[in-house]
């Protein structure tokens, strides 16, 4: 295929991701050194109320924003260098509870929260995924073939269901006097609330990310299981290796590909991790890196919203993610070499 | 196909994977199941302590809205015939009755009017006859199982959630058809091209694949919002603002799926054989002839597995449609987000769940109809890479 004629085909898709992907991840480069305020200034305001014999003024200084011709507020944007980082980084606070050796101090900085958040989130989920998902194809394998077509059906539906209804649904089973906390009090004969501090809260969630995406590792292990080769498994068989060993030194290296398919998907995902927060409503108690950069998106009560914090925020996420990623993006690179040769 | 007998499991391994199977159903389905059934009922029982409470819904019985044993026999019955017939005659009607050349189109309007034909049979005809045979009966006409529909008349009618509705299948469709369009001709170019600049493209679309969305809308949001001032140079008075346009979100929702758009149909169009295209070229088509006339016949089932997956992304997301669109524009799933902040009463809290539930009805119904195809997505997308 000549270039002119490659070009003209992903032309259009390059296009867009250039323009609403590498664009904004420009801009949002720039503006994370940035800040953008309303002009302000000082004006001498004086108020008279109303008094006997006479007029009661008071003269005070006032500061406003500027507005222009229409009524809007005039905005300037200044450098500020790495200031935004500082104030969502906190360096001197992290440092200081660094000096008192205190992790509940380091905990109370949000950014610093939603890094242990995530972090925790991604590891810990990530061989419960595989395992489970492992194991749940291992048994649909096993069962008769009839069986397995509403199995896979039910399966699907965590997968394809909207997060954040999907965390509601779990949300409402345990929320207040839930079904399952009422039957969970019962079996303890303690009060339990599941979303009164943040371990219970992190541990629903670690529940139901597993819960969500363990089907997409079911059915990708699943098609990888088929064509796992019988006669190897059968010599394996005369070998006299137990079932055991056939499933660590057959079938998981056979499915190997997969299983670090599934990682690298994971990773990504598990990294971007907000709807959960959303669903479960632990703004209070758990925070992602996501949702902090969401939180500083959203206009507070007065209508701003802290773009230079939320740019910030995000690259230093970006970052985050370009340190997950090199380890298999070096791997891919050495693959399309030793291809190419 | 009959296992070795070497292959053979003890009955142990046999009962201890069917019981973990079951479990594992089990979990997967209640909690949707549960809130399916919470939105029946009226608050107190929706958050009854007992689950056979919830399920019974006596104080929604006793409001007056009830099943009768006759109605849920009933009731079930047609259910289990409309979706039998849905999957066993429907496609023949379709096929009979349809020119053949416009087949999509002849499924729409068959699912459409079978959809609409469903509902006055179960909501309209169904009542009137049991309500008859309700009168009639005595005991087995007396209600059992509360059951109420009044959260989602509250829902749909009072709250306006149409609104969301339309809007949400305004953002799927537009992003379907676009990511659709862009991507076939990006994933097939791909697929065709050995170089490394294609090779590159796909590192780089794996990258921004990894960005989390926030990142990407921190960009947009002030461009969009003070979008009239920056275009007005360019188209004058009348430029428009970008925040809370439904296209701009489709357009950036279309931009943020194209990395995964491109991967997967490049893997369905490397599963082409390149043979086809080089008979065509041979006989004197151009590439784009070559595509559109030989390739686009047979693409279609990896065309319809994407579409699916670019559906979920346009109709799950959260992030970017609670943040570039405003109240009026709002989708259903942030307008959810809504309900839970001014959730005050337990009345609210159940018409939370029966949007819930909305949300999820047509999920339901995709899984149902194209299981198949979701599957062979996903694998599609593993062997490949």
């Amino acid at each position: 295929m000549k270039f002119k004629t490659f070009a003209a085909f992903v032309g259009p898709s390059v296009f867009m991701m250039l323009l609403f992907i590498a664009a904004p991840l420009v801009s949002v480069f720039i503006q994370s050194f940035q800040v953008t305020q309303p002009i302000l200034e000082q004006v001498e305001v004086e108020t008279c109320t109303p008094g006997f014999l006479t007029q009661t003024c008071t003269t005070e200084i006032k500061t406003v924003p500027i507005l222009d011709e229409n009524g809007k507020m005039i905005t300037e944007t200044q450098w500020v260098g790495l200031q935004s980082y500082r104030n969502v980084l906190q360096m001197d606070k992290f440092w200081a509870a660094v000096g008192n050796g205190s992790w509940n101090q380091i905990m109370q900085i949000d950014f610093w929260k939603a890094l242990r958040f995530t972090l925790s989130f991604t590891l810990l989920t990530l061989p419960l995924v595989i395992g489970v998902g492992l194991a749940i194809a291992l048994a649909v394998n096993n069962a008769t073939r009839s069986i397995r077509g509403p199995i896979i059906f039910i399966s699907l539906l965590p997968f394809i269901i909207t997060p954040v209804i999907g965390s509601l649904s779990i949300y409402w089973l345990f929320v207040g006097d839930g079904i399952l906390t009422t039957m969970m009090e019962r079996w303890t004969g303690t009060n339990i609330s599941m979303f009164a501090q943040a371990w219970t809260i992190e541990l629903l969630m670690y529940f139901y990310r597993v819960w969500h995406v363990a089907p997409f590792a079911f059915v990708i292990f699943y098609a990888g299981l088929q064509t796992v080769n019988m006669d190897t498994l059968e010599s394996a068989v005369i070998d006299g290796a137990s079932r055991w060993e056939r499933l660590r030194h057959v079938i998981v290296p056979h499915l190997m590909p997969l299983i670090i398919f599934i990682a690298l998907i994971h990773l990504m995902d598990c990294y971007r991790v907000f709807d959960e927060i959303v669903g479960f409503r632990s703004q209070a108690h758990v925070i992602s890196l996501q949702w902090l950069t969401f939180d500083f998106m959203t206009p507070d009560d007065a209508g701003n919203r802290a773009m230079s914090r939320a740019s910030a925020s995000s690259m230093l996420t970006m970052i985050g993610i370009v340190i997950l990623l090199i380890l298999p993006l070096r791997r891919t690179w050495r693959d399309h070499k030793g291809s190419a040769h | 196909m009959s296992t070795p007998k070497a292959m053979q499991q003890p009955l142990v391994l046999r009962l201890s994977s069917g019981t973990f199977l079951a479990i594992w159903c089990l979990l997967a389905a209640f909690p949707i199941f549960w809130i399916a059934v919470m939105s029946f009922k009226s608050p107190v029982d929706a958050f009854a302590d007992s689950a056979w409470d919830v399920i019974l819904g006596p104080a929604t019985r006793a409001g007056g809205d009830g099943l009768s044993v006759l109605d849920v026999i009933f009731g079930l019955v047609v259910l289990y015939f409309a979706i039998r017939w849905a999957f066993t005659r429907l496609p023949g009607w379709v096929r009979h009755y349809c020119p053949p050349g416009l087949i999509a189109l002849g499924w729409l309007v068959g699912a459409l009017v079978y959809a609409i034909a469903f509902v006055l049979i179960f909501l309209g005809l169904l009542p009137m006859i049991l309500g008859a045979l309700n009168g009639i009966l005595g005991p087995l006409g007396t209600p059992v199982l509360g059951m109420t529909t009044e959260h989602y008349v509250a829902v749909w009618a009072e709250n306006e959630f149409y609104r969301n509705f339309l809007n949400s299948m305004l953002v799927t469709a537009g992003v379907v058809t676009i990511s659709l369009t862009v991507g076939t001709l990006a994933g097939y170019g791909l697929a065709r091209s050995g170089s490394d600049l294609a090779f590159w493209l796909l590192i780089v679309a794996l990258v921004f694949r990894a960005l989390p969305h926030s990142v990407l809308v921190a960009g947009y949001l002030p461009v969009f919002i003070n979008s009239s001032e920056i275009l007005a140079p360019i188209f004058g008075e009348g430029a428009p603002t970008l925040y809370g346009q439904p296209w701009a979100v489709i357009a950036v929702l279309v931009s943020i799926n194209q990395p995964f758009t491109i991967w997967m149909l490049r893997s369905f169009f490397q599963n082409i054989p390149a043979e086809l295209d080089e008979a065509a070229r041979v006989d004197g088509c151009s590439h784009f002839q070559a595509f559109r006339r030989v390739i686009m016949p047979v693409m279609w089932p990896g065309v319809i597995t994407t579409g699916l997956f670019s559906f979920l992304l346009g109709y799950n997301d959260f992030l970017v449609t609670a943040l570039l669109l405003d109240a009026q524009n709002q989708t259903m799933v942030p307008a959810i987000a809504g309900y839970f902040n001014r959730e005050t009463t337990t009345t609210d809290q159940v018409e939370a769940v029966a949007a819930a539930v909305s949300i999820t009805a047509p999920l339901f119904l995709l899984v149902m109809v194209f299981q198949r195809q979701i599957v062979s997505g996903l694998t599609a997308g593993a062997v490949k890479g």
